[in-house]
């Protein structure tokens, strides 16, 4: 293989390399910068000033618990599967290296452009699941295997809705290229199929909470009932990894809404990743937000609410899209 | 009608979410009630209730008013209160008169010789203070009483007064 080929920016292989350099900084990033909003925007809804004393405003204290985590001794208990105990973990985060690839940050701004984005992170983030099913499977303990059949349940009552609502912006748009489906959208909200779907919408963001596993839904690892749930056993980077998994999750999914939803880079004035950027932090901080001020719902209305409610919504909303989009165009 | 009900109950349900984030909302713009301890301190400290001493009398503050009648060591119901009067005690062997610490009350004392608090002990109940007929005790206000040993939290109240009262500035927060 020749050398001058390698450096240049178009060849396939180069601009995987870089891709997957910059989305491993932009997740790692990211996580510590989340962990500490998400710590601050807790205390400051409670009117307390959240981590304040490493660093300025208390900015470098996940950088302080990321070390501590990477410090810590990795134990596995005395009866657990070890070989699926220590896969868990990687496979928790090794999709959502797979996941940032179709995200179109801008224009050119793409690891890969895919014309079936929205389909390979879809697909992809249903591993996630299965790799809370063996971290739960394996600990050999009572609340990761609680937690790991909740995480199950939870996830089939969820993909389902949240499918059907991406479905109908697909149709909508006509494709499932995520570059495509922001393409099609305009600069100003009301271009946006946000607005014009707004049912969609609105389920995808419910779904997406409940998928990452975020309270209100965060029954996998309900603290209350279930210790931690399936990463009770979990410590050091072990926890690390699927701590960081959930927060990078939650960047897929902001990053999937923002592009299918909010008109992806598009935006007056700025160029187009600030305003992916900008759309993606709306998103995450909503979220937080929500954390902080539902109480967690509990099982049986946890799944009431996606097979009773957003699964015949969704369905629905898809059956009107697809009149819309039949008669539109 | 079942349909209009479920319809206007979820309705109110999703209004409510609305509402819920509202609060929170709001609640995150306010500024924040937490006082970082060591960088500041709270200014209220005046209805803070700490362990309880003695209070002086209104023209000589360094003398409790206390009648040494014994009424707040008996309703104490952790006994952390020890109230002792001077009595003459008989003529020893040696030939003089002494003078020994007897538990109030005593007939014909009207002032404590010692009043020695075990705030080891308390519990904070205040029976003590609400017994008191005279209002010789009330509550401190130390809020950072902290210590490694047990026996720093034994109190001679009468001593305290008297140190109270020689440095009026330092008030109820003397150490």
């Amino acid at each position: 293989m020749n050398l001058e080929l390698l450096l240049r920016l178009d060849y396939p292989l180069t601009r995987l390399i870089i891709g997957l350099l910059g989305v491993y900084a932009f997740v790692g990033i990211n996580a510590l910068v989340l962990v500490w909003v998400e710590r601050k925007v807790a205390g400051h809804v409670q009117l307390r000033p959240g981590p304040l004393h490493v660093g300025p405003h208390g900015l470098l204290q996940t950088v302080l618990d990321a070390v501590k985590l990477m410090g810590k001794q990795l134990v596995a208990p005395a009866g657990s599967d070890k070989i699926l105990f220590w896969t868990a973990p990687i496979l928790a985060f090794t999709p959502v290296t797979v996941c940032f690839l179709p995200l179109p940050f801008d224009p050119h701004l793409a690891p890969i452009r895919m014309n079936l984005g929205l389909v390979l992170i879809l697909a992809f983030s249903g591993l996630g699941t299965l790799s809370l099913y063996l971290a739960g499977w394996g600990s050999n303990n009572k609340w990761g295997l609680l937690g790991a059949a909740r995480a199950v349940a939870q996830s089939l009552a969820y993909e389902v809705p949240l499918l059907l609502s991406v479905m109908a912006v697909a149709f909508t748009a006509g494709s499932l290229d995520l570059y495509e489906i922001s393409a099609r959208q305009g600069g100003w909200p009301w271009q946006w199929y946000g607005l014009k779907n707004p049912l969609a919408f609105f389920i995808f963001l419910v779904c997406a909470v409940a998928e990452t596993n975020r309270a209100p839904f965060d029954l996998p690892e309900g603290e209350s009932e279930l210790t931690a749930g399936f990463h009770t056993e979990y410590s050091g980077m072990g926890f690390g990894l699927f701590f960081l998994a959930e927060y990078a999750n939650m960047i897929i999914v902001s990053g999937v809404a923002a592009a299918l939803f909010l008109g992806g880079w598009q935006g007056p004035f700025l160029p187009g990743a600030w305003w992916f950027l900008v759309k993606i932090y709306c998103i995450l901080l909503f979220i937080i937000w929500l954390r902080w001020t539902y109480p967690r719902v509990r099982f049986d209305q946890l799944l009431n609410l996606s097979w009773k409610w957003l699964t015949p919504l969704a369905l629905l909303d898809l059956a009107l899209a697809v009149v819309v989009a039949g008669f539109g165009g | 009608m079942a349909v209009v009900q479920a319809l206007r109950k979820t309705f109110t349900d999703l209004k409510s979410l609305v509402i819920g984030l509202g609060v929170t909302g709001k609640a995150f713009c306010r500024p924040t009630v937490t006082v970082i301890y060591p960088r500041e301190e709270v200014d209220n400290l005046a209805s803070f209730h700490g362990h309880v001493e003695l209070a002086g009398k209104d023209d000589d503050p360094a003398v409790p008013r206390c009648v040494a009648c014994g009424a707040c060591a008996k309703a104490c119901p952790s006994r952390c209160l020890t109230v002792l009067c001077p009595v003459a005690a008989k003529e020893d062997k040696a030939g003089g008169a002494s003078v020994t610490m007897a538990p109030a009350p005593q007939k014909g004392v009207k002032t404590p010789g010692q009043f020695i608090l075990d705030f080891s002990l308390c519990s904070l109940c205040g029976q003590c203070v609400r017994t008191c007929p005279v209002d010789s005790l009330r509550f401190s206000n130390d809020a950072y009483l902290v210590s490694f040993d047990r026996k720093d939290f034994q109190f001679d109240l009468i001593a305290r007064l008297r140190r109270q009262a020689a440095s009026p500035a330092a008030g109820g927060s003397l150490r």
